[in-house]
């Protein structure tokens, strides 16, 4: 069996569907603390069960990710960049895990009740503290602020592959059997 | 195995061509970091956020570290609510339907500074927190008004502004409340009953209004728009001593509840079709039908400084499921401002005065 040349299918589609996803949810995230008007609670309201499907989402995406083979990165692209290239997924992945875990967390710590709907309520994971809050509320933000930075450098690394470098690796997500 | 990026298929792009990808990469980059840069309200500073709202309090209050930016003096009360049953055929609420449900309330003053003296203002607070037993709650934050002086969040931004001092003198310009109050013709009912307001000696003889119109809803998914608020029950309006110094609400208050609970009964009034719900400036017509949806029982105080009431942020868009928020713009800005001034807060829990006292 050869190398693939591109991700598997399914690799694909969930790569698509949560990048549409994580996009959303940062622009949604954004835009809520920065309003007072009706926005911000339809807004909330949208955010809480987009962040725990995004969380689901991850974990499948990582079973996926660890029992499908990727397609090698060139073997001409100079060191530096394959360690980008390493770092920079390993930090997508873990902040798709971890932001809506802290959302969850300060949710739970703020003592309010965890509501993905008006009826669907989550169970606490973090104990009532006001210290607690704070700390998970700050490192939501700031960790959010980092993965729309990643995001941004993920998509300009892809479009100099493409565009540039003209490999195969803007290719190897775009398109093909495997 | 061959690598495809070896393959002699990429001739070298020509200098011009190289920056025309560079650049068009450069624009995407930009253009989304750019629209990210204005929801985010950076490239909109003239957008009403959240913080400017608590910044505008902060401005004309002075920080207190670790208490809240509005409403800041405050003594917190434990009970429970005794439901009458009355508002069950409007709301499938479970607070409604339970005998009973604990509750943790917080009384308070209108007022960004927590050493305000009791006498300064002639408006008290209660906030509640309903914990039912499926685990959603109810929380609600009610005034001894029965309007709010403007319908909009911008309006009461100004009104802030109004009040903040001047950079040149240190001091409020006189003439900038009355200024607004001319050109916020909305205020009228609010101005007509501050008239005659006046502090009063006890939180237990207050009425307290929800103000902000919600919907109750029913099993069957019926909307009925609401005005809420509490109204004493069999209060003793005798002053247990007169009122002395600056603290004296949360005295009275604490010699009540030795003698015994508190009780206010829940009124509900229900809106005819066409009453304002998206104007908290404008009372509804005093015939409205009004449910006594039951008691509210209130048992003993707890310090604000490390109550349970301290780490409660009373958003007033935290509801059970058979209640829901309306149209009222004052809502969602209310659940908004609350957020960042409860994150300030909670970050400064370390700094009240209580927690500095116990330090060596």
């Amino acid at each position: 069996m050869s190398t693939p040349r591109h991700f598997a299918p399914l690799a694909r589609l969930l790569h698509w569907l949560m990048a549409l996803m994580v996009i959303a949810m940062l622009f949604i995230g954004a835009g809520m603390v920065a309003s007072v008007s009706e926005r911000h609670e339809w807004l909330l309201q949208l955010h809480k069960p987009l962040g725990i499907a995004i969380l689901l989402l991850v974990i499948v995406r990582l079973v996926v990710r660890f029992t499908t083979r990727q397609p090698p990165l060139p073997v001409d692209l100079p060191g530096w960049q394959a360690l980008a290239a390493k770092a920079s997924h390993a930090l997508l992945y873990a902040l798709m895990l971890i932001l809506p875990l802290l959302g969850w967390g300060m949710i739970s710590a703020a003592g309010d009740p965890v509501m993905l709907s008006s009826s669907l309520q989550l169970p606490s994971i973090v104990p009532a503290d006001a210290q607690a809050f704070a700390l998970l509320r700050k490192a939501h933000g700031y960790l959010a602020y980092l993965l729309f930075l990643t995001v941004l450098v993920h998509l300009a690394a892809a479009l100099f592959h493409g565009w540039v470098r003209r490999d195969e690796v803007l290719d190897s997500m775009l398109r093909g059997k495997g | 195995m061959v690598d495809p990026s070896s393959e002699p298929s990429r001739p070298p792009l020509g200098a011009s061509s190289l920056a025309l990808r560079l650049s068009g990469i450069a624009v995407i980059v930009a253009a989304l970091a750019g629209t990210f840069a204005y929801v985010n309200g950076t490239l909109d500073p003239q957008r009403l956020t959240p913080n400017a709202l608590v910044n505008v309090l902060e401005k004309n209050n002075g920080v207190h570290p670790g208490f809240r930016r509005n409403h800041s003096k405050g003594v917190c009360v434990v009970g429970y609510f005794q439901s009458s049953g009355e508002a069950r055929p409007y709301s499938s609420a479970q607070v409604f339907m339970e005998p009973r449900t604990p509750v943790v309330g917080r009384f308070a003053l209108p007022s960004g500074n927590p050493y305000a003296p009791d006498n300064s203002v002639p408006i008290r607070s209660l906030a509640l927190r309903f914990t039912q037993a499926n685990g959603q709650q109810w929380r609600t934050g009610m005034n001894s008004m029965p309007v709010f002086p403007v319908g909009t969040p911008e309006a009461f931004y100004q009104l802030q502004q109004a009040q903040s001092p001047d950079p040149a003198t240190g001091k409020p310009n006189p003439a900038a409340v009355p200024a607004f109050f001319a050109a916020h013709p909305e205020a009228k009912p609010f101005l007509q009953w501050i008239k005659t307001a006046k502090p009063s000696a006890s939180y237990a003889t207050e009425t307290y209004n929800g103000i902000n119109a919600f919907y109750l809803v029913n099993p069957a998914g019926q909307r009925q728009a609401v005005r809420w608020g509490v109204v004493p029950v069999a209060v003793d309006g005798t002053q247990v001593t007169p009122p002395q110094g600056a603290d004296f609400l949360e005295q009275d208050l604490v010699q009540r509840l030795a003698a015994g609970p508190l009780r206010w009964q829940l009124n509900i009034t229900l809106a005819n079709p066409g009453d304002p719900v998206n104007d908290a400036s404008k009372a509804w017509p005093e015939d409205r039908k009004v449910l006594n949806a039951g008691t509210l029982v209130l048992e003993r105080t707890q310090s604000q400084d490390d109550g349970e009431c301290r780490d409660i942020n009373y958003d007033p868009l935290i509801l059970p499921n058979g209640i829901e928020g309306s149209e009222d713009p004052l809502l969602a800005a209310r659940s908004a401002a609350y957020a960042s001034s409860y994150l300030r807060r909670t970050s400064e829990v370390s700094q009240l005065p209580a927690n500095q006292e116990s330090r060596p």
